[in-house]
């Protein structure tokens, strides 16, 4: 980009203002590059993975000689040719790139051919002679539980006495919910290109959020030194959580392809492999029990959780931790049990996916506080207001975290009001009674999610900014970007603290072997980390220019002052930032430096779920609007209005941007996308013809959605911003609920719905169903 | 006879020897052309990352662009045409297009994948108007999936856009277009031989009949969006492939006294608007069927001849009781469009024969027609079951109904049992309530991944339901469709 004139009032893309994404320009222009797309090598391999057919088999034998020796392969390679350790896990080592002697689901990788093209190596896949002895396949989370098959213990947190408060309550009710699994549906499939080096070094390029991570993984497969192996990411096409731990398999396959034949090698699979070889989020089966006085104080709680973590545990630990941190939500409650079930079934390994856990323990409490309503004949927005945290008492966490900034009541009252909750209530509740077809539901509900990695040694991020003799600098840090924004974020910040207008500061691919050591840009956490640690690294070197220019000028360090793309030396002179560095260089001072970061504050007892896991809290709420056909159980969310929280934002565009699609993602994920696994374990739903997120259409007729005026972080976060990547996802479960009012007045709001998640129409006609029937039978209300 | 394919690109003709025929236009635009901003998302023309907008001579001699899939169109697909991508909207002088700067304005783009296809979408969109019925812009991105940002930015971008009347440089050049596609008008019929893999784009019925007779095996292909997927999703290698979509005698549509008579070549897009005017719920169902890029490729033709029990189109044809019209050596064979589904993947088509056409009778004034689709996702989603229903009603008797359903066996079937249950009787619920329980013997519905045969036979049921609630008590709200606060359209 050739130079642009500087601003001289106030530079571009200073932070708290709209600022369009660095890639925008190229992304509408095709000319943003993703890993595909970059100019492939005359001799570049292709890569294609054998499947498992089987979803739980042992190997009695994988003969691939006719592979090896069909048109165009080049090579094959099985768990034998692994010249390292056979895993590319994140935490416990049980992810095999390559199946050994046993399958575990249907998809795993049981070798990988490399050709001269995608074709041959795909056709040539098929001549291999696979024998399998097949055992018991345990497909959904009740097989699991049945056979008491988990990948990691069970947990349990518990608060004042759940058990005796159940008990002693005076009314008591419990309810079950299934919820659904999601597939992350990032436009761009994992793919890793991976390019040998000298000295036995290799290069990969690899769409992944943890660079740092596939790095280790590949090291310790080739076993070579980490410092052998590169990892870049410029972008991805999407990421979602879902290429935060399992690329490191692809990466891995197509590293030892390249160091293998000395050629370079690619592996990307297509849509259909993708979502059938890699993990998605956890589907659950919630328990809940409950006990409650009958004005609607919740005095005891026991949620029972099992989730389905596939074959292998992956993040499996902290996501299902993290479902036991958000079922409180924004809800105070004095006795409470928490157990959460992981459940190892035979399908590919779940994973992260934004939320991480979190939406499963909110969808579960903001189910309870439906039925306790519906219960009591309450409005639902009554009760859950009753039953929030208190702002200076009963605001301690069920984990012993104290709630410091509890926004919650004011932002729910706010929203409430504009967006007229009570009027349009008793227009639905008219509506249904005179619409015999059709039938109308409505719902609030609030958002609160902790903001940091519960494992506490992830929460440390680095940067590097060089600056050079022009004035021009460049920018790198450990965090990736997936579509976020991130990039743009952290360039505002150097921008900021330096004083010049954004065009000078170079964004640039992430690389392990510029910033090392780093977490993967997961846990909303991207902004707040490598914000400061790039802020660091700028306010280094600005450190020392005011140090220089105070020596040269002879001034006070307080007069050296940085204004937009110049630095004023005390009241007489002014010079560009960039004639500033020039003296500063011919002068030796050094104009590079590193940033560090680590999160303050945060400690946490794993064991007893003690602690404070979290810097922070991010708020919001929302009302959505639903509807839904009797006969056929078709739905559609008609207006949704979102107020929520990102502090003092540090891109209003990007947080907006982050907030509609968190939200249509979370709709998405409670009424359209639907996991269909038959018996055997094959997944039917795997490429977009049968697998359907929000379309255009979906997105609700009516969306207002505003950033929360009043919001401020009370911690020292970056500029007093908040993370705001996941929240807003859970913004969706008003729509679930909303559903869920709608079916309940088919009862005339005598029986609570029986309607679990994803909401498709044969789930909403079947929960239809069952309140006709209930209707002729006996109309009960428990409290009555 | 021509070997080479020819297209306008860039303001030239482009010629291509040595074409593999059942390669996509959109591997060859990634990994020969060098033009990688043509992304792929699925390989199967749902995401819409692929899109690409092809230029077309109409009758009129102008030209007619429309978006369509590159994922999967095959390369011989392009010959005749005009092809623009991602990369030729931006101007020379790096001035970005009307809608790539709404795009940038409007923060539209996040990981940016799915964002070429959009541009490509919209672009178009404002070239060509893609449809004719509709400019409601959920309909012109329905084939565009966005996984980042929830389609807002998306369509304030579109809304932009449209009020910013600059004339492109695409518009500009129009001129020069037209006459670069009036020279590739003269081309004779094509075949291509790729190792031992035959493709023919004969220009005539003749043509066509004489190559099917001797290659009874060939592949017939129209719009590829059903053949595209053999090779992209079941790697199939066909080894013949007749196109007939550069035949004109097959893309007439005629109004004519004894109806509607619709080319078997005849798009989605091409037939919606005479649909349209038949009947309300014809038009609603082409505006449900797959999406823009699909509806600009795809055939009623193919929609029938594929057997598909799925297929969309095939249950309201045979409600309104459709002939089709079969062209064979001994001439036109007509039989009634039910007869043509004999059974799963069978379909009574004899050797040597092709769909010629299918015909409509006229709308009887008195008769109502309702035509229900029910899928997990509105837009660009395949049925779990879809409903036709067409009813003559005399003084509150049934005179005749017929009631068709796809998704509800191997074939699109009439539901005889509940037909008979209504036929002479009063139009009543009383009456509705035994025909839907006479509905059992018509259906054994399967089980998949788009529902159970539980739904489908409860809703099948409870759509003959909402019928008589549409015809009887119109001021009952009945489709949630339209209670979406269209505030887009």
């Amino acid at each position: 980009m050739r130079n642009p004139v500087p601003s001289k009032t106030e530079i571009r893309g200073k932070v708290h203002k709209p600022f369009i994404h660095d890639s925008a320009i190229k992304q509408v222009s095709g000319d943003a590059a993703y890993i595909d797309d970059i100019p492939e090598a005359k001799d570049l391999l292709h890569l294609y993975i054998a499947q498992s057919t089987k979803a739980h088999a042992r190997l009695l034998k994988m003969e691939v000689e006719a592979v090896r020796n069909a048109e165009g392969v080049v090579a094959v390679y099985t768990a034998a040719d692994v010249p390292g350790i056979n895993d590319a896990s994140p935490v416990l080592g049980d992810d095999p790139v390559f199946a050994e002697d046993l399958v575990e689901y249907v998809g795993q990788a049981l070798f990988v051919v490399a050709g001269e093209t995608l074709e041959q190596a795909r056709s040539a896949a098929k001549l291999a002679v696979i024998e399998y002895e097949e055992l018991e396949a345990l497909i959904t989370v009740d097989q699991a539980m049945a056979a008491q098959s988990f990948v990691l213990p069970t947990k349990e947190l518990n608060r004042g006495n759940a058990t005796e408060a159940l008990e002693k309550a005076d009314c008591r009710l419990s309810g079950r919910l299934e919820m659904g699994g999601q597939d992350h549906f990032y436009l761009e499939g994992h793919i890793s290109l991976a390019t040998p080096k000298e000295d036995g070094d290799v290069h990969v390029h690899c769409s992944t959020q943890h660079p740092t991570e596939v790095q280790h993984n590949v090291a310790k497969f080739l076993n070579i030194p980490d410092h052998s192996v590169v990892v870049e990411i410029r972008r991805m096409g999407g990421g979602f959580g879902g290429k935060e731990t399992q690329g490191a398999w692809f990466a891995a396959m197509a590293a030892l392809a390249a160091m293998d034949t000395g050629r370079p090698a690619k592996l990307r699979l297509d849509r259909d492999d993708d979502m059938i070889m890699t993990g998605k989020r956890h589907d659950f089966v919630l328990d809940y029990d409950v006990g409650f006085t009958s004005d609607g104080e919740i005095e005891g709680v026991h949620f029972t959780f099992a989730s389905r973590c596939g074959r292998s545990a992956d993040l499996s630990a902290a996501i299902n931790d993290r479902t036991i941190f958000h079922a409180d939500s924004c809800y105070y409650f004095e006795n409470i049990r928490i157990t959460s079930h992981r459940c190892k079934t035979h399908t590919v390994s779940n994973t992260a996916f934004r939320g991480f856990g979190g939406p499963q323990g909110m969808v579960a409490v903001e189910r309870m506080m439906d039925a306790v309503a519906h219960n009591l004949g309450m409005d639902p927005l009554v009760l859950r207001k009753k039953n929030l945290y208190g702002k200076t008492e009963r605001n301690v966490t069920p984990y012993q975290m104290e709630i410091e900034d509890n926004i919650a009541p004011d932002l729910m009252a706010e929203l409430e009001e504009k967006a007229d909750y009570q009027a349009r209530r008793k227009a639905i509740h008219n509506f249904n009674k005179t619409s015999p077809v059709l039938k109308k539901g409505i719902s609030l509900t609030p958002v609160k999610f902790g903001i940091s990695f519960t494992t506490t040694f992830l929460n440390q991020a680095g940067a590097l900014l060089h600056v050079y003799t022009d004035g021009s600098v460049m920018l790198n840090h450990g965090g990736t970007e997936m579509g976020q924004g991130l990039f743009i974020k952290v360039a505002q910040v150097v921008a900021e603290e330096l004083q010049i207008d954004i065009e000078r500061v170079k964004i640039t691919a992430t690389t392990t072997d510029k910033v090392p050591n780093t977490s993967a840009t997961a846990a909303s956490s991207g902004s707040d980390m490598n914000g400061k640690a790039a802020q660091a690294a700028a306010k280094t070197i600005k450190d020392r220019l005011i140090t220089f220019a105070a020596a040269k000028y002879e001034i006070s360090e307080s007069q050296v002052r940085f204004k937009p793309n110049r630095v004023e030396i005390g009241d007489v002179k002014s010079l560009t930032f960039a004639e500033l560095v020039q003296e500063a260089y011919l002068a030796r001072i050094s104009l590079s430096s590193t940033g560090y970061y680590r999160t303050p504050k945060i400690h946490y007892d794993a064991e007893n779920y003690s602690g404070r896991p979290f810097y922070y809290f991010a708020y919001g709420a929302a009302v959505s609007e639903a509807v839904i056909d009797t006969l056929t159980g078709e739905n559609r969310i008609t207006r949704v209005d979102i107020l929520h929280d990102t502090g003092k934002s540090l891109n209003p565009a990007v947080d907006l941007g982050q907030i509609e699609g968190g939200f249509i993602q979370g709709m998405g994920w409670l009424t359209t996308e639907e996991l269909y696994f038959d018996q055997a374990g094959n997944l039917k739903t795997h490429a977009p013809s049968t697998y359907k997120i929000p379309a255009c259409s979906d997105r609700p007729g009516i969306f207002n959605v505003e950033i929360y005026e009043a919001g401020e972080n009370v911690e020292n976060s970056i500029h007093k911003s908040k993370a705001v990547g996941e929240p807003p996802f859970m913004l969706a479960i008003s729509a679930f609920n909303a559903l869920t009012d709608a079916v309940a007045s088919v009862g005339d709001y005598q029986n609570f719905p029986v309607l679990d998640a994803p909401a498709t129409p044969e789930r909403i006609l079947s929960a239809v169903a069952k309140q006709q029937s209930a209707r002729e039978g006996h109309p009960r209300r428990a409290a009555e | 006879m021509r070997d080479t394919i020819r297209f306008v690109h860039k303001g030239q003709i482009r010629e291509l020897e040595n074409i593999d025929p059942t390669q996509t236009v959109l591997n060859f635009l990634r990994y020969e052309a060098a033009l990688t901003g043509t992304k792929e998302g699925c390989a199967e023309g749902d995401c819409g990352a692929c899109t690409i907008v092809l230029g077309e001579l109409d009758a009129e001699g102008q030209i007619r662009y429309q978006a369509v899939n590159a994922c999967i169109q095959f390369m011989p697909m392009l010959d005749g045409k005009q092809l623009l991508t991602i990369e030729d909207l931006k101007h020379r002088d790096g001035v970005l297009h009307p809608v790539q700067q709404a795009m940038v304005n409007q923060s539209a783009t996040q990981c940016g994948f799915c964002t070429p296809g959009f541009v490509m979408s919209l672009v178009a969109e404002r070239l060509g108007r893609n449809s004719s019925v509709t400019v409601d812009i959920n309909n012109v991105l329905a084939g565009n999936l966005c996984r980042c940002t929830g389609y807002g930015s998306i369509l304030e971008a579109a809304r932009e856009a449209a009020d910013d009347e600059t004339v492109d440089h695409i518009t500009k050049e129009l001129d020069q277009s037209v006459q670069l596609l009036k020279e590739l008008q003269k081309d004779g019929s094509l075949t291509l031989n790729w190792k031992g893999r035959r493709f023919f784009a004969p220009k005539s019925c003749e043509e066509l009949a004489e190559l099917i007779a001797t290659y009874p095996q060939a592949t017939l292909l129209a719009g590829a969006t059903d053949v595209g997927l053999w090779v992209t999703k079941q790697h199939r290698n066909l080894e013949t492939v007749i196109l007939v979509t550069r035949i004109d005698e097959l893309k007439t549509i005629d109004m004519h006294k004894d109806g509607l008579t619709i080319g078997s070549a005849v798009t989605y897009s091409a037939a919606w608007e005479k649909l349209a005017e038949i009947y309300d719920d014809l038009g609603e169902l082409v505006r449900r069927i797959a999406s823009t890029q699909i509806r600009n490729s795809g055939t009623i033709g193919g929609n029938i001849a594929n057997g598909s029990p799925i297929g969309d189109m095939p249950p309201a044809l045979i409600a309104l009781n459709a002939t089709l019209n079969l062209q064979g050596k001994s001439g036109i064979r007509q039989i009634p469009l039910e007869d043509f589904f004999i059974e799963y993947g069978k379909q009574d088509l004899q050797e040597g024969e092709f769909v010629r056409s299918v015909s409509l009778p006229p709308a009887n004034e008195k008769s109502l027609f309702r035509n229900y689709k029910i899928s997990k996702r509105f837009d660009q989603d395949i049925s779990a079951l879809c409903g036709a229903f067409s009813l003559v009603i005399q003084y509150i008797v049934v005179e005749d109904i017929r009631i068709c359903f796809g998704g509800m066996a191997g074939t699109p079937a009439r539901a005889f049992n509940t037909e008979n249950a209504l036929k002479g009787k009063s139009w009543s619920m009383e009456n509705i309530v035994t025909a839907m329980a006479a509905m059992d013997k018509d259906y054994t519905p399967l089980t998949d991944m788009r529902a159970s045969s539980e739904y489908r036979l409860q809703t099948a049921q409870n759509l003959l339901k909402k019928f008589f609630i549409e015809t009887t008590s119109p001021e009952v709200d009945t489709r949630v469709l339209e209670e979406r606060n269209a505030q887009y359209a």
